[in-house]
Protein backbone atom coordinates (compact mmCIF):
# COMPACT_ATOMS: atom_id res chain seq x y z
CA UNK A 1 0.00 0.00 0.00
CA UNK A 2 1.10 3.54 -0.71
CA UNK A 3 0.02 6.35 1.57
CA UNK A 4 0.13 9.94 0.43
CA UNK A 5 -0.18 13.00 2.65
CA UNK A 6 0.03 16.66 1.73
CA UNK A 7 -0.83 18.16 5.11
CA UNK A 8 -4.20 19.70 5.79
CA UNK A 9 -3.59 23.42 5.39
CA UNK A 10 -3.13 24.13 1.70
CA UNK A 11 -4.12 22.25 -1.49
CA UNK A 12 -1.41 20.38 -3.40
CA UNK A 13 -3.16 18.98 -6.46
CA UNK A 14 0.05 18.73 -8.52
CA UNK A 15 1.24 15.89 -6.29
CA UNK A 16 -2.17 14.24 -5.96
CA UNK A 17 -2.80 14.33 -9.72
CA UNK A 18 0.63 12.84 -10.44
CA UNK A 19 0.06 10.06 -7.95
CA UNK A 20 -3.46 9.39 -9.25
CA UNK A 21 -2.04 9.11 -12.78
CA UNK A 22 0.55 6.64 -11.52
CA UNK A 23 -2.15 4.70 -9.66
CA UNK A 24 -4.25 4.44 -12.84
CA UNK A 25 -1.45 2.44 -14.47
CA UNK A 26 -0.83 0.31 -11.34
CA UNK A 27 -4.27 -1.07 -10.40
CA UNK A 28 -2.62 -3.83 -8.36
CA UNK A 29 -1.24 -1.32 -5.85
CA UNK A 30 -3.57 0.13 -3.24
CA UNK A 31 -3.11 3.89 -2.87
CA UNK A 32 -4.54 5.91 0.02
CA UNK A 33 -4.32 9.68 0.33
CA UNK A 34 -4.96 12.36 2.92
CA UNK A 35 -5.69 15.13 0.46
CA UNK A 36 -6.30 18.20 2.62
CA UNK A 37 -8.37 20.87 0.90
CA UNK A 38 -8.74 20.11 -2.79
CA UNK A 39 -11.12 20.73 -5.69
CA UNK A 40 -9.77 17.74 -7.58
CA UNK A 41 -11.19 14.25 -7.89
CA UNK A 42 -8.83 11.31 -7.81
CA UNK A 43 -10.51 8.20 -9.16
CA UNK A 44 -7.66 5.76 -8.56
CA UNK A 45 -6.95 6.48 -4.89
CA UNK A 46 -8.87 6.10 -1.63
CA UNK A 47 -9.08 9.69 -0.44
CA UNK A 48 -9.86 11.39 2.87
CA UNK A 49 -9.61 15.13 3.35
CA UNK A 50 -8.33 14.92 6.92
CA UNK A 51 -7.64 11.77 8.92
CA UNK A 52 -7.55 11.89 12.71
CA UNK A 53 -4.20 11.13 14.32
CA UNK A 54 -5.05 7.50 15.02
CA UNK A 55 -6.22 6.74 11.47
CA UNK A 56 -3.29 8.69 10.09
CA UNK A 57 -0.81 6.62 12.11
CA UNK A 58 -2.49 3.36 11.09
CA UNK A 59 -2.27 4.23 7.38
CA UNK A 60 1.28 5.49 7.78
CA UNK A 61 2.42 2.31 9.51
CA UNK A 62 0.72 0.04 6.99
CA UNK A 63 2.26 1.77 3.96
CA UNK A 64 5.22 0.38 2.08
CA UNK A 65 6.14 3.80 0.71
CA UNK A 66 5.01 7.27 1.80
CA UNK A 67 4.47 10.02 -0.78
CA UNK A 68 4.32 13.52 0.69
CA UNK A 69 4.90 17.24 0.34
CA UNK A 70 8.18 18.31 2.00
CA UNK A 71 6.49 18.94 5.36
CA UNK A 72 8.42 18.08 8.50
CA UNK A 73 5.49 16.18 10.00
CA UNK A 74 5.61 13.65 7.19
CA UNK A 75 9.41 13.49 7.15
CA UNK A 76 9.71 12.98 10.92
CA UNK A 77 6.93 10.39 11.02
CA UNK A 78 8.71 8.48 8.25
CA UNK A 79 12.04 8.68 10.06
CA UNK A 80 10.33 7.45 13.24
CA UNK A 81 9.12 4.31 11.47
CA UNK A 82 12.06 3.93 9.10
CA UNK A 83 9.71 4.20 6.10
CA UNK A 84 10.89 5.17 2.66
CA UNK A 85 9.39 8.55 1.79
CA UNK A 86 9.12 10.30 -1.55
CA UNK A 87 9.02 14.07 -1.19
CA UNK A 88 7.74 16.61 -3.69
CA UNK A 89 8.34 20.15 -2.37
CA UNK A 90 5.60 22.75 -2.74
CA UNK A 91 6.43 25.76 -4.90
CA UNK A 92 5.34 29.29 -4.04
CA UNK A 93 5.40 30.25 -7.74
CA UNK A 94 2.69 27.68 -8.41
CA UNK A 95 0.59 28.93 -5.50
CA UNK A 96 1.30 25.82 -3.45
CA UNK A 97 2.64 27.56 -0.35
CA UNK A 98 3.33 31.00 1.07
CA UNK A 99 7.06 30.66 0.39
CA UNK A 100 9.66 28.23 -0.94
CA UNK A 101 10.90 26.82 2.37
CA UNK A 102 9.88 23.31 1.31
CA UNK A 103 12.59 23.44 -1.37
CA UNK A 104 15.15 24.10 1.40
CA UNK A 105 13.68 21.40 3.62
CA UNK A 106 13.73 18.85 0.81
CA UNK A 107 17.33 19.75 -0.10
CA UNK A 108 18.46 19.31 3.53
CA UNK A 109 16.47 16.12 4.12
CA UNK A 110 17.60 14.46 0.89
CA UNK A 111 20.66 13.19 2.79
CA UNK A 112 18.52 11.03 5.09
CA UNK A 113 18.71 7.35 4.11
CA UNK A 114 14.94 6.93 3.71
CA UNK A 115 14.28 10.14 1.74
CA UNK A 116 13.94 10.53 -2.04
CA UNK A 117 13.20 14.00 -3.45
CA UNK A 118 11.38 14.58 -6.75
CA UNK A 119 10.37 17.86 -8.37
CA UNK A 120 7.57 16.82 -10.72
CA UNK A 121 5.05 14.14 -11.61
CA UNK A 122 7.29 12.36 -14.12
CA UNK A 123 10.09 11.96 -11.55
CA UNK A 124 7.53 10.87 -8.99
CA UNK A 125 6.32 7.99 -11.16
CA UNK A 126 9.79 6.68 -11.93
CA UNK A 127 11.02 7.05 -8.33
CA UNK A 128 7.95 5.20 -7.08
CA UNK A 129 8.53 2.35 -9.52
CA UNK A 130 12.15 2.16 -8.39
CA UNK A 131 11.29 2.16 -4.65
CA UNK A 132 8.64 -0.51 -5.06
CA UNK A 133 11.11 -2.61 -7.04
CA UNK A 134 13.44 -2.78 -4.04
CA UNK A 135 12.85 -5.81 -1.89
CA UNK A 136 13.32 -4.09 1.47
CA UNK A 137 13.58 -0.34 1.54
CA UNK A 138 12.95 0.23 5.25
CA UNK A 139 15.71 1.76 7.42
CA UNK A 140 16.20 1.97 11.19
CA UNK A 141 13.77 4.42 12.77
CA UNK A 142 14.05 6.78 15.73
CA UNK A 143 11.26 8.63 17.54
CA UNK A 144 13.16 11.08 19.69
CA UNK A 145 15.26 14.17 19.49
CA UNK A 146 19.05 14.11 19.59
CA UNK A 147 20.63 13.47 23.02
CA UNK A 148 22.09 16.98 22.89
CA UNK A 149 18.69 18.62 22.52
CA UNK A 150 17.12 16.46 25.24
CA UNK A 151 19.94 17.35 27.67
CA UNK A 152 19.66 21.07 26.92
CA UNK A 153 15.89 20.97 27.40
CA UNK A 154 16.22 19.16 30.72
CA UNK A 155 18.65 21.83 31.90
CA UNK A 156 16.23 24.54 30.89
CA UNK A 157 13.18 22.89 32.46
CA UNK A 158 14.70 21.81 35.76
CA UNK A 159 17.24 24.63 36.25
CA UNK A 160 14.37 27.07 36.32
CA UNK A 161 12.90 25.30 39.35
CA UNK A 162 16.25 25.21 41.14
CA UNK A 163 16.65 28.97 40.61
CA UNK A 164 13.20 29.74 41.95
CA UNK A 165 13.67 27.55 45.00
CA UNK A 166 16.80 29.53 45.84
CA UNK A 167 15.24 32.90 45.06
CA UNK B 1 1.57 40.73 41.69
CA UNK B 2 -1.80 39.02 41.39
CA UNK B 3 -0.77 36.88 38.41
CA UNK B 4 2.37 35.55 40.08
CA UNK B 5 2.22 31.79 40.57
CA UNK B 6 3.75 29.86 43.44
CA UNK B 7 6.97 27.98 42.59
CA UNK B 8 6.58 24.21 42.61
CA UNK B 9 8.95 21.32 43.26
CA UNK B 10 7.74 19.57 40.15
CA UNK B 11 7.79 22.10 37.33
CA UNK B 12 4.60 22.44 35.32
CA UNK B 13 5.24 22.63 31.59
CA UNK B 14 2.87 23.99 28.99
CA UNK B 15 4.02 22.46 25.69
CA UNK B 16 2.50 24.24 22.68
CA UNK B 17 2.43 23.29 19.00
CA UNK B 18 0.03 23.66 16.11
CA UNK B 19 -0.62 20.67 13.82
CA UNK B 20 1.53 18.69 11.41
CA UNK B 21 5.28 19.01 11.74
CA UNK B 22 5.14 21.38 14.70
CA UNK B 23 3.25 18.79 16.74
CA UNK B 24 5.43 15.86 15.62
CA UNK B 25 8.53 17.81 16.66
CA UNK B 26 7.02 18.61 20.06
CA UNK B 27 6.34 14.90 20.62
CA UNK B 28 10.00 14.15 20.00
CA UNK B 29 10.97 16.36 22.94
CA UNK B 30 8.86 14.37 25.42
CA UNK B 31 11.78 12.44 26.89
CA UNK B 32 13.07 15.73 28.34
CA UNK B 33 9.74 16.29 30.14
CA UNK B 34 10.13 13.22 32.39
CA UNK B 35 9.78 14.32 36.02
CA UNK B 36 7.67 17.37 35.14
CA UNK B 37 3.90 17.83 34.99
CA UNK B 38 3.03 18.40 31.34
CA UNK B 39 0.03 20.12 29.77
CA UNK B 40 -0.24 20.26 25.99
CA UNK B 41 -1.90 22.92 23.87
CA UNK B 42 -2.54 22.19 20.20
CA UNK B 43 -5.07 22.66 17.38
CA UNK B 44 -6.25 19.09 16.86
CA UNK B 45 -8.47 17.46 19.51
CA UNK B 46 -7.52 13.98 18.23
CA UNK B 47 -3.99 14.63 19.54
CA UNK B 48 -5.28 13.90 23.05
CA UNK B 49 -5.17 10.15 22.37
CA UNK B 50 -1.45 10.38 21.63
CA UNK B 51 -0.34 12.04 24.88
CA UNK B 52 -2.97 10.65 27.27
CA UNK B 53 -3.20 10.94 30.26
CA UNK B 54 -1.59 14.40 29.99
CA UNK B 55 -4.20 17.18 29.69
CA UNK B 56 -4.63 18.65 26.19
CA UNK B 57 -5.99 22.17 25.63
CA UNK B 58 -7.20 23.05 22.14
CA UNK B 59 -6.90 26.39 20.34
CA UNK B 60 -7.99 27.38 16.79
CA UNK B 61 -5.51 26.78 13.96
CA UNK B 62 -4.54 30.11 12.43
CA UNK B 63 -1.82 31.92 10.52
CA UNK B 64 -1.02 35.42 9.25
CA UNK B 65 -3.64 35.08 6.51
CA UNK B 66 -6.51 34.28 8.88
CA UNK B 67 -6.53 37.40 11.08
CA UNK B 68 -9.81 36.81 12.91
CA UNK B 69 -8.92 33.24 13.77
CA UNK B 70 -5.49 34.44 14.83
CA UNK B 71 -7.11 36.80 17.34
CA UNK B 72 -9.31 33.95 18.59
CA UNK B 73 -6.26 31.72 18.95
CA UNK B 74 -4.49 34.45 20.93
CA UNK B 75 -7.45 34.85 23.26
CA UNK B 76 -7.81 31.12 23.74
CA UNK B 77 -4.09 30.77 24.53
CA UNK B 78 -4.38 33.58 27.09
CA UNK B 79 -7.14 31.58 28.80
CA UNK B 80 -5.06 28.39 28.64
CA UNK B 81 -2.00 30.10 30.13
CA UNK B 82 -4.04 31.63 32.96
CA UNK B 83 -5.71 28.30 33.68
CA UNK B 84 -2.59 26.09 33.55
CA UNK B 85 -0.25 28.64 35.19
CA UNK B 86 2.88 26.95 33.86
CA UNK B 87 6.39 27.36 35.25
CA UNK B 88 7.85 26.63 31.84
CA UNK B 89 6.43 27.16 28.33
CA UNK B 90 8.03 25.32 25.42
CA UNK B 91 6.79 25.71 21.85
CA UNK B 92 7.85 24.27 18.51
CA UNK B 93 5.59 26.79 16.70
CA UNK B 94 3.85 28.13 14.96
CA UNK B 95 1.99 31.41 15.74
CA UNK B 96 0.17 29.90 18.74
CA UNK B 97 3.51 29.31 20.41
CA UNK B 98 4.33 33.01 20.17
CA UNK B 99 1.08 33.95 21.91
CA UNK B 100 1.54 31.35 24.64
CA UNK B 101 5.07 32.62 25.29
CA UNK B 102 3.97 36.27 25.24
CA UNK B 103 1.19 35.64 27.80
CA UNK B 104 3.29 33.28 29.93
CA UNK B 105 5.79 36.09 30.45
CA UNK B 106 3.01 38.00 32.26
CA UNK B 107 2.90 35.30 34.93
CA UNK B 108 6.67 34.99 35.13
CA UNK B 109 7.06 31.62 33.42
CA UNK B 110 10.33 30.71 31.71
CA UNK B 111 9.83 30.40 27.98
CA UNK B 112 11.56 28.62 25.12
CA UNK B 113 10.83 28.69 21.41
CA UNK B 114 12.32 25.86 19.35
CA UNK B 115 12.22 26.86 15.70
CA UNK B 116 11.07 24.12 13.31
CA UNK B 117 13.72 21.96 11.70
CA UNK B 118 12.01 22.94 8.43
CA UNK B 119 13.71 26.33 8.71
CA UNK B 120 17.08 25.18 7.46
CA UNK B 121 18.17 28.53 5.95
CA UNK B 122 16.52 31.28 8.00
CA UNK B 123 14.71 31.65 11.31
CA UNK B 124 10.93 31.57 10.85
CA UNK B 125 8.97 34.79 11.20
CA UNK B 126 7.49 33.44 14.44
CA UNK B 127 10.95 32.70 15.86
CA UNK B 128 12.04 36.23 14.97
CA UNK B 129 8.96 37.60 16.75
CA UNK B 130 9.86 35.49 19.80
CA UNK B 131 13.30 37.04 20.08
CA UNK B 132 13.18 39.60 22.86
CA UNK B 133 10.00 37.95 24.20
CA UNK B 134 11.01 34.34 24.92
CA UNK B 135 13.84 33.64 27.38
CA UNK B 136 15.46 31.46 24.77
CA UNK B 137 15.00 31.05 21.02
CA UNK B 138 16.82 28.10 19.49
CA UNK B 139 17.32 27.01 15.88
CA UNK B 140 17.89 23.37 14.97
CA UNK B 141 20.56 24.34 12.44
CA UNK B 142 24.00 25.58 13.60
CA UNK B 143 24.40 27.86 10.57
CA UNK B 144 21.00 29.48 11.06
CA UNK B 145 21.78 29.97 14.75
CA UNK B 146 25.11 31.60 13.87
CA UNK B 147 23.75 34.05 11.31
CA UNK B 148 20.60 34.94 13.28
CA UNK B 149 21.96 35.19 16.82
CA UNK B 150 19.66 32.39 18.02
CA UNK B 151 21.14 29.46 19.94
CA UNK B 152 21.80 25.93 18.71
CA UNK B 153 20.80 23.25 21.24
CA UNK B 154 20.64 20.19 18.97
CA UNK B 155 17.81 18.98 16.74
CA UNK B 156 14.78 16.67 16.75
CA UNK B 157 16.52 14.31 14.33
Amino acid sequence: MIFATVGTQLPFDRLLTALDDWASTHPEVRVMAQTGRTDGTFAHMECAENLGQTEFTTAFEAARVIVAHAGMGSILSASELGKPILLMPRRAALGEHRNDHQLDTAAEMASLPNVTVVQDGKDLASALDRLLGQRDCAVAGSAKASALLIANLQNFIFASVALEMRG
Amino acid sequence: MIFQRTPRNTPRILAVASGGGHWVQLLRLREAFAGAEVHYATVDPSAAAVVRPAPVHVYPDANKETKVKLALAAFRLLMIVLKVRPDVVISTGAAGGFFAIRFARLIGARTLFVDSIANARHLSVTAQMCRGVADRVVSQWPDVARQSGAEFWGSVL
